[in-house]
């Protein structure tokens, strides 16, 4: 195994395109487990700590930029937090203030997991992902990015490098469901924006489907669209029938909060 | 190897600081998995991916060839007995011809780092035969032997029972098992298996002497009863195997059983290097036994005016793949079954079987946490039936000094059930908090679910007991060894473990206290230099080691006087008053009690309930609890408020889930214990009702809160839902009505 | 097994250098190459806080850091200087038992009064939410972590 430790973008696309072999490691949150547990034993590891084209967030023309190893923690207390609610309050739902501190929005986007907290919220903002290598650069919306339980449009020698969102100002919030109160992975979860002019909502799912999905919709009815959408399991989480029964109830009480906020 | 330092000023019932406490905020403090040694091995342990199955052949040809590679290991190395066990010698050091369990020990590696002897591993091929797993313990005594060879067994008075995978069976037959009463309540109740989820995973290192012997320095809970089993399957005399304490992370009753000790000692002794081994989370959900699972159904009959009449208990516990202490599990579920109330007749009955599920044994409240749940919602059930105020209903039966237990045993000692009721009745709630709140005071936490909609706020309330120290004619006893210096300090040698709970303070303060002088250091803890202090488990150390101290230390200050001065070495062994087994027949006692003595507490919980996604936020707790004479009260309010955080996980969250008995959950990730979002503040109010036999009158406070805290927390959310929740851990599916 | 990759980071103030193996965390980097054991391995899988350390000015999970990744990197572990006021909180509150979430906690603690020096219920309980304790019940701990506040 080799750690391959680029200190640019330029370099660490190249590291890429040369080791296809090389996994890409930003908070390592994930990845580690894998590794701690003897899970996986990749031929390299491509460390992106180092490469400052990722860090922090800007605004570009009304659109804001969220670079790849931003993370949870600077979501939850910069400015971000009041361009995009359901974000921030999805963040401050992340692990623990120890995974906040290293988790990144482009390891959410890496590991494509059903259960990924920043999906919904990124979902119903309709964000779309940036993502590069030495052919080019590209964009692509969420939604065609995840392509499957852990699966992701990413092509062998590219990596994403940022997240682009004109936030809708909408009401929104964000709710996930864990068997404790602090430090679960989400038995389901839920993002939802009201649009009251249109009488339009948007809501997003985690752990009700093999991918977090996005919803939208007329107000009527719009809390059995979203269960009719979601195609959960039973896992040692939880059960399909409560993951259906919960989401009702979330998107009843979101679909509330964002009325009357 | 810790660090016992002098410390300060402290005599019994001071709430004196820990001696270990500095060391172990500051890192300072050798924990097991923070030993090293000069040219030390790592080892690593293979385990069985079934729950079921024959070994026809192990490969080790690829892996000894790995690199870093000093040994691969498997039971033809065993050089002694190949089997040993707490009660019997059922388990295998490694397997031999079949595994029983999934995570059975197979083969052991020792390599120069940790990442090559798991490499090796993997490359050694076992040819498994899978075979069907008893999964379900209520099909076991239809199910073929797992252990065919019953031999094993007939140490014991336990293997009576004439049907197939019978750990034991007992029957407590009171009175008049037939007598009606007006007024009858039934119900079905169902305990997950809990896991002790100490936070030091199982961790130790064997040094080989080079005569021969080994030193293990391990994390255990009785280091002496570890030598007893260890000695035998490494040929060696009992001198020649040396067991250390190294820093303990918790125990729960998870290091009653053996670990790495064989294991690390055989490829020490094997490559003569010092060999580390330490699990990792993942094993150590296969590295030890857990709490029993329990399926049990309950019948209790009662007079019009709320006395109890009879209670009739059928009570099924998984046993798992090995005996461990199941025997004592079974013993104690039955004893305790019916809670600290005065029952004139009745009828119990316990079966305790071997399945393919994971091997339990000890685990905090040892059986009495299981009947506790059922027996309480019974209560709770006659009380609504009875149309009667739940805490009038448990006083009207509460248990007394002079009352008989279910077993014929007399209580002869100290039990102030009544008065734990009414302190913890009288504990005020805190009022209903105000909307809006943020989040985290709500049902749901973090998650943000609620902002008070579907939130219904219960109290619940709960009694238990259980016994103290061990019971059923096991010879109990512990050493202490003082020795006085001409300086005027003395040094303690007490192989109790301490295993966080605070016995090294309990050591400290009984010999300050009685040798007058606070200059008492405490010796490590080694089977080196002084006898056995039994277990640290059953509540009993606190007692147990009081009282050897104590002797020992008035001995020693004896032979002082007698000698004119001088410096003297003494040791004393301390036993509590003799037990005897229960009838084998009727479960009653003879002419020696079963149990030496018990102890009880009440807990009240408010909780409130997001009764749509059936989440739930414990708001509050107050308890009373008999303690006997606190020695440390501050160390015994911690017990009571440590256990009984781990009573609410059980409550709301803590089951290991198996599949054909293989376990699907084996992290923190998906087995989730309590966070600090998840126990409420505890208000504990110490009721000191000194049992007469005890030394100073303590009595263990560790099992206690954790017996009574699922009952009490499942007792509020039943009055919040309006719900059955007849079963633990109460899943959101059952709140919500999908069950 | 020697490691390949040579690290050199900055530990409690210190430069020091270690050969490392890729796959290894920080933590296992700390305790078994560097001689601090303090950070404590309770899970690998930063779901309980016993090897937090502050990663340039941070609250992280060591388990959760390649060693490599800290290459250059300023750690500071329980070992470190600054947490005595939090240290000796924990002894006179009764908040260590066993010890082994302590040296985690003490860390996540002074990270937290660092932040916010007058924290309230709340705050202590949600700062500490990654921080697993098996003996307690926590309740000692909150009330270790107001006495080191008070005396901060």
């Amino acid at each position: 195994m080799d750690v391959l430790s680029p200190r640019t973008l330029d370099e660490a696309l190249r590291l890429r395109a040369e080791r296809p072999g090389a996994v890409p490691i930003e908070g390592g949150t994930d990845l580690m487990v894998d590794l701690n547990f003897d899970r996986r034993r990749p031929e390299a590891m491509l460390n992106l700590n180092e490469v400052p084209e990722l860090r922090g967030w800007s605004r570009e023309n009304g659109s804001l930029r969220l670079g790849a190893g931003l993370t949870f923690t600077e979501i939850e207390h910069s400015e971000l937090a009041s361009l995009l609610p359901a974000l921030a309050e999805a963040s401050r739902t992340v692990g623990s203030p120890q995974i906040r501190n290293r988790g990144t929005i482009g390891g959410n986007l890496g590991t494509a997991s059903p259960a990924g907290d920043a999906l919904p919220p990124l979902l119903i903002e309709g964000a779309d992902i940036e993502v590069a290598s030495l052919r080019g650069v590209r964009r692509l919306p969420l939604t065609e990015f995840l392509v499957g339980p852990k699966r992701n449009a990413l092509a062998e020698d590219e990596l994403i490098v940022a997240v682009h969102i004109e936030p809708s100002g909408a009401a929104q919030t964000f709710m996930k469901i864990g068997p404790r109160n602090a430090m679960v992975i989400a038995v389901c979860s839920l993002a939802l924006s009201v649009d009251r002019e249109r009488n339009e909502a948007r809501a997003a799912f985690g752990s009700a489907g093999p991918v977090a999905t996005l919803v939208t919709g007329e107000l009527d009815g719009f809390a059995d669209r979203v269960v009719a959408a979601s195609s959960p399991i039973d896992d040692v989480r939880g059960t399909a029938a409560y993951r259906r029964h919960a989401l009702r109830v979330l998107a009843g009480r979101a679909l509330e909060r964002c009325m009357v906020a | 190897m810790s660090a016992s330092p002098k410390t300060v000023l402290g005599w019994i019932g001071e709430s004196v600081r820990r001696a270990d406490g500095t060391p172990k905020t500051t890192g300072e403090f050798a924990y097991a998995s923070d030993l090293q040694a000069a040219g030390m091995l790592w080892g690593h342990t293979l385990r069985a991916p079934h729950a079921h199955a024959r070994v026809r052949g192990i490969d080790l040809s690829a892996a000894l060839t790995m690199p870093g590679v000093h040994a691969v290991l498997t039971h033809e190395d065993v050089p002694g007995r190949k089997t040993y066990g707490l009660e019997f010698h059922d388990q295998p050091v490694l397997a031999i011809d079949r595994v029983r369990y999934f995570g059975e020990p197979v083969a052991v590696v020792a390599a120069e780092h940790p990442e090559q002897a798991r490499r090796a591993a993997e490359r050694i091929v076992v040819d498994y035969e899978p075979l069907p797993p008893i999964a379900d313990p209520e099909r076991a005594t239809e199910s073929e032997p797992l252990h065919p060879a019953r031999e094993t067994y007939e140490t014991g008075h336990y293997l009576d029972d004439p049907r197939p995978n019978v750990v034991r069976s007992m029957r407590v037959v009171h009175g008049d098992p037939d007598a009606r009463g007006d007024v009858v309540v039934e119900g079905t109740y169902e305990i997950g298996t809990q896991d002790q989820a100490f936070l030091g995973p199982e961790s130790g290192l064997a040094v080989p002497d080079g005569e021969g012997g080994v030193d293990i320095y391990v994390a255990t809970q009785w280091l002496h009863v570890d030598r007893e089993q260890v000695a035998p399957c490494l040929a060696l005399p009992e001198e020649q195997v040396r067991i250390h304490l190294a820093g303990v992370g918790g125990a729960f009753g998870g290091r009653e059983d053996l670990s790495i000790q064989i294991h690390a000692a055989l490829l020490a002794l094997h490559t003569s290097r010092p060999v580390k081994m330490v699990y990792n989370r993942q094993e150590s959900f296969t590295g030890h036994v857990h709490r029993h699972p329990a399926r049990i159904h309950a019948q209790h009959h009662a007079t019009r005016d709320g006395r109890l009449v009879c209670v009739k208990m059928q009570i099924l516990l998984d046993g798992g793949a090995y005996a461990s202490s199941s025997t004592a599990v079974t013993a104690n579920a039955t004893s305790f079954a019916c809670g600290p109330y005065a029952v004139p007749n009745a009828h119990i009955e316990t079966t305790c079987v071997f399945t393919n599920n994971p091997p339990c044994g000890a685990m905090r409240g040892f059986g009495a946490v299981q009947t506790c749940f059922a027996a309480e919602a019974q209560m709770d059930k006659l009380a609504r039936a009875l149309e009667l105020d739940p805490i009038e209903l448990r006083l009207l039966n509460a248990l007394a000094p002079g009352d008989t237990l279910p077993t014929g045993q007399r209580i002869d000692g100290s039990l102030p059930v009544a008065e734990v009721i009414r302190r913890c009745a009288a504990l005020p709630e805190p009022a209903p908090e105000e909307l809006p709140r943020p989040a985290i005071r709500l049902p749901g936490g973090a998650g943000n679910t609620t902002r008070g909609e579907g939130v219904r706020r219960g109290t619940g309330f709960a009694v238990g007991f259980k016994n103290i120290a061990y019971s059923e004619g096991f010879d109990d006893s512990c050493a202490a060894r003082v020795r006085l210096f001409a300086d005027g300090s003395a040094e303690v040698h007490c192989a109790a473990a301490e295993v966080g709970q605070g016995v090294t303070n309990v050591i400290l303060q009984v010999a300050r206290t009685e040798l007058e002088t606070e200059d008492v250091r405490l010796a490590p803890g080694t089977t080196a230099a002084v006898g056995s202090a039994g277990s640290s488990s059953a509540s009993r150390m606190t007692w147990m080691a009081a009282g050897a101290v104590r002797d020992a230390c008035r001995a020693a200050l004896a032979e002082r006087e007698s000698r004119g001065g001088g410096e003297v070495d003494v040791e004393r062994v301390y036993r509590h008053r003799p037990t005897a087994p229960l009838d084998p027949e009727t479960g009653q006692v003879g002419d020696l009690p079963a149990h030496v003595a018990f102890a009880c507490a009440a807990m009240k919980v408010v909780a409130e309930v997001d009764v749509d996604l059936g989440l739930t936020r414990i708001v509050w707790i107050g308890t009373a609890q008999d303690v006997g004479k606190a020695i440390n009260p501050q160390a015994v309010e911690g017990q009571i408020e440590g256990g009984t955080a781990q009573g609410i996980g059980l409550a709301l969250m803590e089951e290991i889930q198996t599949r054909d008995g293989v376990i699907t959950n084996a992290s923190f990730t998906d087995y989730l214990i309590p966070t600090a979002l998840d126990v409420p503040p505890i208000v504990s109010e110490l009721v000191e009702d000194p049992e007469p036999d005890a030394p100073y009158g303590v009595k263990g406070v560790g099992e206690p809160p954790t017996v009574v805290s699922t009952a009490a927390v499942v007792a509020a959310l039943r009055d919040a839902t309006g719900r059955e929740l007849s079963r633990v851990p109460v899943r959101p599916d059952d709140i919500v009505g999908l069950t | 097994m020697h490691g390949r990759v040579k690290i050199s980071l900055t530990i409690n103030g210190e430069r020091r250098e270690a050969d490392v193996w890729e796959g290894e965390s920080l933590l296992f980097a700390l305790r078994e190459r560097l001689g601090l054991p303090g950070s404590k391995n309770a899970c690998e899988q930063g779901e309980c806080g016993s090897c937090s350390v502050i990663l340039d000015g941070e609250l992280v999970c060591a388990c959760l850091v390649l060693a490599a990744q800290a290459d250059g990197h300023e750690v500071v572990t329980v070992e470190g200087p600054g947490f005595e006021h939090v240290q000796q909180a924990f002894v006179e509150a009764g908040a260590v038992q066993c010890g082994f979430c302590t040296p985690g906690l003490v860390v996540a603690t002074a990270a937290l009064l660092k932040q916010t020096p007058d924290p309230n219920e709340d705050e202590i309980r949600e700062a500490l939410s990654g921080n697993l304790c098996r003996c307690t019940g926590y309740a000692k701990i909150f009330d270790a972590v107001r006495l080191a506040a008070e005396r901060a």
